[in-house]
């Protein structure tokens, strides 16, 4: 029977994340992963968004191949007339194209009062939630410090702050901004990802999420890494191999045992079983907790909590394989392609996974990976889309659904590039039923639990789970679903990791 | 009701004894209990008490919340919701149990039927289906309100195994305490007999169908009248568990599924119930906290009973230590008309129950004549059993 100090679960980036903090501590870790290939739902992403510096320095990333093909991708509103407009910089910096100077200015002065506050929010990520009972170890010196920072904004920016911190992202693009394609592209980057509409209450908290990280250094930018998100989990994979992290994959997790409320074994599948003290598992909350220690171990209270955290997917993945480029009315391929055309047509997507359609005029993110290469155009290109909103539970089902939706997002990408649909060789889309069903995670929602204000912070991802223990003494939950939240950034196992081993891990 | 949505217009429904129980209560003194209209007293309630402590009492107990448990984790599920080992529990036996939230707060306690076909019956004073549900995931268990499929009666006293024998129930014999079996009734009908009740003394508790309510009332009624047996209301039976010491969820605690303020909940420990948790038999809800309140010795409260000089009721009165310093307060008493003694049920702050309860005084104002009297007046930490006679577990039973 093997043994060692730590398991982690998961080899996703929140698993390698935890194995790798956990590993520098001179801990003996193995983690295991279900698939054969590492990276679980980051393998979903095409571009990053705050790999979390933590991570990427201590683990020397760079040092294990990790190069950005592109550290600021532009982004650009496209327009069925071939009238885009292209934002550049971190946070549309820039904007070329026809947008009117009041709308300049506008922007100009939003965008800073978005990065401010967003900014303030960032400190939070890096800690692990305060907790409003006593006797949870909250970080009161760090609460101190980053509220500090709140109060020394000045009256005015803070009343500003307070104002915006629960409004819906919609108001405040229509409070201050006049361009459609502008607000549009503001709105769908605000929910991606989200189970929200812009107009859903408290929507713009997901726009703060989004640009409170930064990508080497720079707040709020987008980075395609050389070989996509795929480099990031490899030189991640090397990095703690190079530390020491045995990696096991093609081992699915059956059982963690405990015994007298603490952490014994994990029992593979195979029925090979693992002997630790500590298991840190980057799975879903209620697939570690009730599938994997099973309800009849814990107490009903922890059982109703972990199956009332919401995790409702509604983004889908769509790879398409080309003959030859698309052709976007003229866009710049080498950008990140949205089409979005304003924040009614974003609110109207959503409106239809509330009653369990997908979207007929889907929204989505667009990549086009070989854009940014200097390889060799060789004919066949890869388009990769995020879109949205499909629910995971699709009224009609999803065996007669998916093909209407294939249909209805090609639909709406011949109204930007006419004729791609005579060039698709492939499609491959995976809807937030097939997320969940392929990588295992409840509802096929990116961060797991919602990333709605309800299971923010100290109720992330629900009552009395906030702070990665369990009340599996040993067991800590590493997932997207514990604070800070998903994305390809780690830092909800790096986090996870470090309050396992402040705890004095197993003890 | 024909429509569902009507339900408002009947915000009381009746007990399938309604027929019986409404003819013999002369003074329409109704009260609600769990939904259904209740009585409180038929005629004079001091007769109904006389008859529950020296013939016997017949009491209908159809409101009270019942639960089925079944399938082949029922078992293992009980032991996971309560506090003791169900494994132990075999068909044809009953115990006194409990459960607790995740903080090891109370929520109810209650009776636990082991019947003899395997399945169980969960009875208790508050509804808890939501909790009952939550807690069966994970398990192969069948868990359904059968409140209102079971009609059932209390037969309490010192004549209530002659009553019973002179019913038809002779071989009801044999019952000790705690256990049950089923009997037949009239040409079709059965009847579940139990050997438990709520009064501390010798006592029956029959279980059966709706429809055979009636029938049971009848031939009870009818053969127990040479023994004295009266329909006896909720007033006269509250005195008899207040001298039984019998707690009551949401009379002497607060259940910690409907208390607000965070200080209200109680721990089995502190309403003397620790004697129930089995800490060995595995996983049950709330076992962390409770052993970490063990191990600290965190224990707030104590349930007591009290013995208070003077012969006024002590009702919801506060007691203090010297006079002066509260610590604790009354949440049931009586003038016990059996023991003779001014007692009450108390919860009390640590030590105040034990090391230090040598200087007590209880604070009852007395109405008297639309005037408050406040009166200071010492009381002793005594067994909360204030009644416990022998008789009450002598087997055979007593045919008096």
């Amino acid at each position: 029977m093997p043994s060692c100090d730590a398991i982690v679960i998961g080899g996703g980036i929140n698993g390698l994340a935890a194995a790798g903090r956990l590993a520098l501590s001179g801990a003996k870790v193995t983690l295991l992963e279900t698939a054969p290939e590492l990276g679980g739902m980051a393998t979903l992403a095409h571009l990053c968004m705050g790999l979390d510096p933590r991570l990427e320095k201590s683990l020397a990333l760079a040092d294990h191949g990790l190069v950005w093909a592109e550290r600021n991708v532009s982004s650009t509103a496209l327009s069925p007339d071939g009238n885009h407009i292209v934002l550049k910089g971190a946070f549309a910096e820039t904007v070329e194209g026809s947008l009117s100077a009041e709308d300049r200015r506008a922007w100009t002065s939003l965008r800073d009062t978005l990065l401010r506050n967003a900014a303030l929010l960032a400190p939070f990520k890096a800690m692990p939630p305060p907790r409003l009972a006593r006797d949870h170890g909250t970080p009161l010196l760090d609460l101190l410090r980053n509220g500090l920072a709140l109060r020394r904004m000045g009256r005015d920016n803070l009343r500003e702050f307070l104002r915006l911190m629960l409004i819906n992202v919609a108001d405040v693009l229509d409070d201050e901004l006049a361009d459609d394609r502008l607000k549009g592209l503001i709105a769908f980057d605000t929910v991606l990802g989200h189970h929200a509409g812009p107009r859903s209450p408290n929507s713009l908290l997901g726009l703060y999420h989004r640009i409170s990280s930064e990508v080497n250094g720079q707040q709020g930018a987008i980075a395609l890494p050389r070989g996509g998100v795929a480099a990031v989990i490899a030189a991640l994979a090397g990095a703690v191999r190079a530390r020491g992290v045995t990696i096991q994959t093609g081992a699915r997790v059956k059982a963690i045992t405990a015994e007298d409320d603490r952490v014994q074994s994990v029992t593979l599948e195979s029925g090979e079983i693992f002997t630790t003290s500590l298991v840190v598992s980057a799975l879903h909350p209620a697939t570690t907790l009730l599938s994997l220690v099973g309800a009849p171990v814990l107490d009903t209270g922890v059982v109703r909590n972990v199956r009332n955290i919401k995790s409702r997917g509604s983004t889908a993945k769509l790879t398409l394989t080309l003959q030859g480029k698309p052709d976007f009315h003229g866009a710049d391929l080498r950008s990140r392609l949205v089409i979005a055309p304003s924040v009614r047509a974003v609110e109207e997507a959503f409106n239809a996974v509330k009653y369990g359609a997908f979207s007929e005029a889907p929204v989505m993110e667009l990549l086009l990976p070989q854009a940014f290469s200097t390889e060799p155009d060789l004919g066949r290109h890869t388009l990769s889309a995020l879109v949205q909103f499909a629910p995971h539970d699709l009224r009609m089902g999803w065996v007669k659904g998916k093909p209407a939706f294939l249909k209805a997002i090609m639909k709406q990408l011949e109204h930007f590039a006419p004729g791609i649909g005579k060039q698709v060789i492939a499609a491959d889309l995976l809807t937030p039923h097939d997320i969940a069903q392929h990588f295992g995670a409840p509802g096929g929602q990116w961060h797991h639990a919602e990333l709605s204000v309800e299971q923010m912070l100290f109720l992330r991802p629900g009552v009395g789970l906030a702070q990665y223990a369990t009340p599996v003494r040993g067991l800590y939950l590493a997932s997207a679903a514990m604070h800070p939240g998903g994305g390809v950034n780690g830092s909800a196992g790096w986090n996870a990791a470090g309050h396992a081993l402040a705890k004095g891990g197993a003890a | 009701m024909k429509n569902a949505q009507l339900h408002f217009r009947q915000p009381l429904q009746t007990t399938p004894f309604h027929a019986h129980t409404s003819a013999a209560n002369k003074l329409n003194a109704w009260a609600p209990w769990a939904g259904y209209t209740t009585a409180l007293n038929f005629g004079d309630e001091t007769m109904e008490y006389t008859a529950l402590r020296n013939q016997a009492g017949l009491y209908d107990l159809s409101p009270m919340v019942k639960y089925e448990i079944s399938g082949p984790d029922a078992v293992r599920y009980l032991s996971r919701l309560t506090l003791r080992d169900v494994a132990k529990l075999a068909p044809g036996h009953v115990h006194y149990t409990a459960w607790c939230d995740d903080e090891g707060k109370l929520i109810d306690d209650g009776t636990l039927f082991h019947l003899p076909d395997g399945r169980f019956r969960l009875c208790c004073q508050e509804r808890h289906l939501p909790w009952l549900m939550d807690s069966a995931i994970g398990f192969d268990v069948r868990v359904r309100d059968e409140s209102e499929a079971v009609a059932a009666l209390s037969l309490q006293g010192p004549c209530a195994y002659a009553v019973l024998a002179r019913a038809g129930f002779a071989d009801a014999k044999s019952l000790k305490p705690f256990q049950l079996a089923e009997y037949r009734l009239g040409k079709s009908g059965k009847v579940m007999i139990s050997r438990t009740g709520f009064t501390a003394d010798l006592g029956y508790e029959l279980w059966t169908s709706p429809d055979k309510a009636l029938e049971l009332w009848d031939v009870l009624m009818e053969k127990g009248a040479l023994h004295g047996l009266r329909p006896i209301g909720t007033t006269a039976l509250n005195m008899a568990r207040i001298e039984a010491g019998f707690m009551i969820a949401n009379m002497d605690f607060v259940s910690a599924t409907t208390a607000l303020r965070p200080d209200r909940t109680r721990s089995p420990f502190d309403m003397a119930l620790d004697w129930m948790i089995d800490f060995n038999k595995g996983p049950f809800n709330g076992r962390a906290a409770l052993k970490r309140e063990r191990e600290a010795a965190s224990t707030q409260w104590a349930f007591v009973g009290l013995d208070i000089d003077g012969n006024v009721e002590a009702e919801h009165a506060l007691v203090y230590d010297n006079k002066k310093h509260e610590v604790g307060h009354i949440t049931a008493a009586l003038w016990s008309p059996t023991t003779k003694r001014n007692i009450a049920l108390a919860m009390l702050r640590r030590p105040y129950h034990a090391e230090k309860s040598g200087n007590l005084w209880v604070e009852i104002y007395a109405l008297r004549e639309l005037e408050y009297h406040k009166l200071m007046v010492k009381a002793a930490v005594v067994p909360r059993q204030f009644f416990n006679p022998a008789r009450r577990r002598a087997t055979p039973p007593g045919m008096m």
